[in-house]
Formats: structure tokens, C-alpha cells, sequence
């Protein structure tokens, strides 16, 4: 069952390599839109180091969203869903496999894009550990919410357009929790209680989101 | 068993039934005198599904889409490429197969399964002559080896001793006794 789980997880990541333009997108857009900060706020470093930790999280939390929707759209188009459903391994086990390799696609280069611009908007060199031990876990949390949304909504007619407003105000306690740790670490404050409580949230999510998504894909196979 | 009907009898929808893909708007289904929906992953073990779609991703080989399926039913990815006369495709991505070709690719992925119960919407699709003789004896290798097959089909297959069912039409299938199926397989 654990070797069925990495051999989906091996063949979504296949077909992210294969069709790299769709992986890119999300960190482009990671990139394009931090970087649109600055040019609207104006360069003020003060200002822009002060507002970095929130530019550098509501963005990944939008760039995180984009694959979303194909993650399981595209699985239901073509009849792979049926053929997942089938393998023989729990529903909540392929669903957490194609959370895992969209966290591996998404989440992980999102972690490596964030170091550049942090230092673009001028992120104190000391607060850069705690911004990315805090967008590790927030990934996760983001990964888990994401696909516990996406298959929420497979198979509604507008569910592009359901998927943020259901996504977003589940990750809300992320955000602020990663946020606010930036914040302590770049002001001297203690930083570690907001990043154990988005590591609580992680480990609730865990287990949860698998469940409920499990049963969203039977449901929209049905 | 073939399943004939005219369009909308609900053939589709009895193989989605059978497979554990879909609960039955009324009655059970059971396997062995157990429910199927109790634990579908283990019946899940037991059927191999072929619908409409092939299922098939573009980007990815022949062989590439059907590793993980290899591994799910430890199936001789060999054997099934040749069943099917996939060897000299094995290493092209799909998105170059014809329509038959895919079917094909399809098909090998129900052999690979090796599962006991055959669940086959319209096999034939798009097959050739050729394909559909390769279809034929791969239904009569499965059958003697102690298998079900239950396909539904608008065209003959090439089968000996099939136990036909036709569903009636639309308009009289709220009259239809079909949704308790019960297998002795």
C-alpha cells in the first residue's frame, strides 16, 4: 500500500516534469506579483521591509491555489479518476499521494523562490529562517486545505471560481500565524510560539483533510 | 455476460454500480453474501474496469501509464503489451496513439489488473479487426481461467456461451429489476 502511494506520487510528479510550463506558472506568478509591490507602493525600504512578510505569504497562498484546480480536474476528465478509485488503496490514501506531489511541485519550489525576494523588499538576513520554517509548514497547510477544496468542488460547473472562496478562509489561521512569526523574528520578539501553533495546525490538518477529500472524490466519481 | 440496451438503458451505469464506483440508488450489492460499499478497497482488488475513456495520460508513455497499474495488480507488463500488440509502442507517449491504439493501451490495463471480475463498456471501440480477434482471445484466456466478464456492447464479440442481458429502454427502466445483482463467482 506504501509502495502504491509513492508510485502515484512518482507519477504525478512525472507528468509535472512533462508538462512544465504548468508547474512554472504557479512560481512566475509567485514572482510577478511580489514583485508588483514595490512598483505600486513605491520603493521605500522602511516600508516595504515592513510589509514583506505579508506580500511574500498572501502571494504564495495565490500561487499555491493555481494548480489546484487541475490537481484532480484533469484526473476526472480523462476517466483517471475512475482508475485511482480502483487501485485497491483507500480514496483518502490517493488523495493525500496527489496532495503530496503537488506540495513536491508547488510548495517546495514556492519555499526556494521565497529567498530572493525577501531579500528583494529588504527581510532582515536574521528573520529569513523563521520566514522559511514558517512557508514549510504554511505550504503543507496550504497543500492539505487545496486539496481537501479541490475535491470539494470537482465536478461543479463553476469550480475554478469556488475553489478560492472555499480555500481561502480555511488558510486564514496560516497566514496569520506565519505572518506574525516573520514579524517577531524581524523585530527581536520570541517567534517560536506563532510557529508552533501553524505546526498545530498542520498536525490537524494531516489527518483531516485526507479524510474529507477522500470522500469528495467518491462522491464526484459517483 | 453481455449487456445490450438501447442508449440511456443504464449499461454504463450498472458497470459504475458493479465496480464499487457508484451506490446503487436502491437495493445492494454483494459479493460472497458481503457488501461491496463495507470495504471497497478490498472489492476494488477484485474488479478491473474499463470505461468509456481510456483513461490515458498524454504526456506520458504506454508503459509509463500503465506501471502504476502493474504495480497495483502485480501484472506481467510484458505479457500484456504483447497480448495486445503494444511492444513496438511500448516507449511512445500517448498523445501520438490513435483512437485504437489507446483502447488497446486500455485494455492491457485490465489484463495487468488480474482481477477475477471484468467490468468492459464497449471493448471494442475503435478496435480493428485485428484488435478485436486480440480482444477475443484475451476474453477467452480470462474466462478459462475461472473469470467473469461482463461487458455491455453494441457489436458481436467474438464469445462462445455468453449469458446475454438486455436492459429495456428509457422509458419503461423505472420498471427495471436489475439494481440487486448478486455474484457466485
Amino acid at each position: 500500500m506504501i509502495g502504491l502511494f509513492w508510485a502515484i506520487v512518482g507519477r504525478d510528479l512525472r507528468l509535472a516534469l512533462r508538462h512544465g510550463a504548468d508547474t512554472m506558472g504557479a512560481i512566475l506568478f509567485f514572482i510577478v506579483t511580489a514583485t508588483l509591490f514595490p512598483l505600486a507602493l513605491g520603493p521605500s525600504p522602511e516600508l516595504l521591509r515592513h510589509m514583506a512578510p505579508g506580500i511574500i505569504w498572501v502571494c504564495a497562498l495565490l500561487a499555491a491555489l493555481l494548480p489546484l484546480d487541475r490537481l484532480f480536474g484533469a484526473e476526472l476528465e480523462d476517466g483517471s479518476l475512475d482508475q485511482l478509485l480502483l487501485l485497491g488503496v483507500p480514496a483518502s490514501l490517493v488523495v493525500l499521494a496527489k496532495i503530496t506531489a503537488h506540495w513536491l511541485t508547488t510548495g517546495i519550489p514556492l519555499l526556494l523562490a521565497a529567498v530572493p525576494l525577501a531579500t528583494m523588499l529588504g527581510l532582515p538576513a536574521s528573520a529569513l529562517p523563521v520566514l522559511l520554517t514558517g512557508l514549510f509548514l504554511g505550504s503543507v497547510v496550504l497543500s492539505l486545505i487545496g486539496g481537501m477544496g479541490a475535491s470539494i468542488v470537482l465536478g461543479a460547473r463553476r469550480g475554478g471560481v469556488l475553489l478560492p472562496l472555499l480555500t481561502l478562509p480555511l488558510a486564514t489561521p496560516a497566514l496569520i500565524f506565519g505572518a506574525a512569526a516573520i514579524d517577531a523574528a524581524s523585530t527581536g520578539l520570541p517567534w517560536q510560539p506563532d510557529l508552533e501553533l501553524l505546526a498545530a495546525f498542520v498536525a490537524g490538518a494531516l489527518p483531516l483533510c485526507p479524510l474529507a477529500a477522500g470522500a469528495g472524490l467518491r462522491a464526484a466519481a459517483e | 455476460m453481455l449487456l445490450t440496451g438501447p442508449n440511456g438503458a443504464g449499461k454504463s451505469t450498472l458497470l459504475r454500480v458493479l465496480a464499487g464506483l457508484r451506490k446503487p440508488d436502491s437495493g445492494q450489492l454483494l459479493w460472497h453474501g458481503e457488501s461491496v460499499f463495507a470495504d471497497r478497497a478490498a472489492h476494488a482488488c477484485k474488479v478491473a474496469y474499463l470505461g468509456h475513456q481510456d483513461a490515458l495520460k498524454p504526456g506520458l508513455t504506454v508503459t509509463e501509464n500503465l506501471a502504476l497499474f502493474a504495480r497495483a495488480g502485480q501484472g506481467n507488463m510484458q505479457a500484456a503489451l504483447e497480448a495486445m500488440d503494444l511492444l513496438p509502442l511500448a516507449n511512445l507517449p500517448a498523445r501520438l496513439l490513435s483512437a485504437g491504439q489507446k483502447r488497446r493501451t486500455a485494455l492491457a490495463r485490465i489484463l495487468l489488473a488480474n482481477a477475477p471480475l471484468w467490468l468492459l463498456d464497449e471493448p471494442s471501440l475503435g478496435l480493428d479487426a485485428n484488435a478485436i480477434t486480440l480482444l477475443g482471445q484475451a476474453l477467452t484466456a480470462h474466462r478459462q481461467q475461472g473469470g467473469l466478464v461482463i461487458a455491455t456492447t453494441h457489436v458481436p464479440l467474438p464469445l462462445e456461451n455468453v449469458q446475454p442481458l438486455t436492459l429495456p429502454g428509457a422509458s419503461d427502466s423505472s420498471a427495471s429489476p436489475f439494481y440487486q445483482q448478486e455474484d457466485d463467482a
